[in-house]
């Protein structure tokens, strides 16, 4: 049944992450976007990280995409200039596109591929699902990650004084932002 | 259960390869960020994969680090994108190349 679930969930994941590339209106390919973002989160509930799946869901899914509809809402280009990828570019991009993949799969189906710590091949019915407990984010975050949690305060402060000093307005075709 | 960290590994990594492709092919500046995130996605599906077959922790804090950056990122982003159009008045990227004459 888990194997099912798993299929049915990795091809979600994939066919809409290919959909996102290949859809022409940016408006679809937020809506593929969200699709994927929600099979993400469902193979994150296969391997039991239930917190992380309800976090995927709540700021990809909520915050992240609406952003994303809200800019291609706000900008409205309507592809006036429509710009086809040339030709060079597009043979470059699958050529990058079949090397990575041959890497990466060299990588997975490769026998001696040894995971740090990880003696024998395990199954998910041997190990203790430590990342079903949402106490244990607070745990850690709290003792071994004190000082990451901390600068990720800090970031997004950053990142929040930062989008209000780039949006802020500014004069027609002047380089300077208008006083205020 | 046949499924293994295999699986989720070739997942990941085809996700991965699906991201990269789109923002080499893609020319709408929002469509490439769009890629972006489905690249940091993967990275955190092979994260958490090795914390559950570990046992361990770490990889699923990592994820919640990861989830945090991938908001702030994509909040200025797209502030970025903003100003842009309103300068150039335009988002697609070949003619974005006034560093390129």
């Amino acid at each position: 049944m888990v194997d099912f679930l798993f299929y049915i969930f990795a091809t979600l994941t994939l066919g809409s992450a290919a959909m996102v590339v290949l859809s022409r209106n940016p408006v679809n390919a937020a809506m593929f976007l969200i699709v994927s973002m929600v099979g993400v989160a469902s193979l994150f509930v296969l391997l039991s990280a239930f917190f992380l799946a309800v976090l995927q869901v709540l700021v990809y899914a909520g915050a992240v995409v609406v952003l994303f509809l809200f800019v291609v809402m706000l900008l409205d280009e309507e592809d006036k200039r429509r710009v086809s990828p040339g030709k060079l570019n597009s043979v470059a991009s699958v050529v990058a596109l079949v090397l990575l993949l041959l890497g990466a799969f060299s990588i997975v189906i490769s026998p001696d591929l040894v995971v740090p710590g990880m003696a024998e091949p395990r199954t998910l019915g041997t190990t203790e699902a430590v990342g079903a407990n949402p106490s244990e984010y607070g745990y850690h975050l709290f003792t071994t990650y004190m000082l990451p949690f901390q600068v990720a305060g800090f970031l997004l402060l950053v990142a929040m004084i930062g989008v209000i000093l780039v949006s802020r307005k500014y004069r027609d075709d002047s380089e300077v932002p208008a006083r205020s | 259960m046949n499924i293994g960290i295999m699986d989720f590994l070739a997942t990941s990594a085809l996700l991965f390869a699906i991201g990269f492709f789109g923002i080499l092919v893609r020319r709408n500046t929002l469509v490439v960020y769009m890629c972006l995130e489905l690249m940091l996605n993967a990275v955190t599906i092979a994260l958490v994969a090795f914390s559950r077959y570990n046992g361990t922790m770490d990889g699923n804090v990592f994820v919640f680090f990861i989830i945090t950056v991938a908001a702030a990122e994509v909040a200025v982003g797209l502030a970025i994108i903003v100003a842009l159009f309103r300068r150039r008045h335009t988002i697609q990227l070949p003619q974005l190349n006034l560093l390129k004459h």
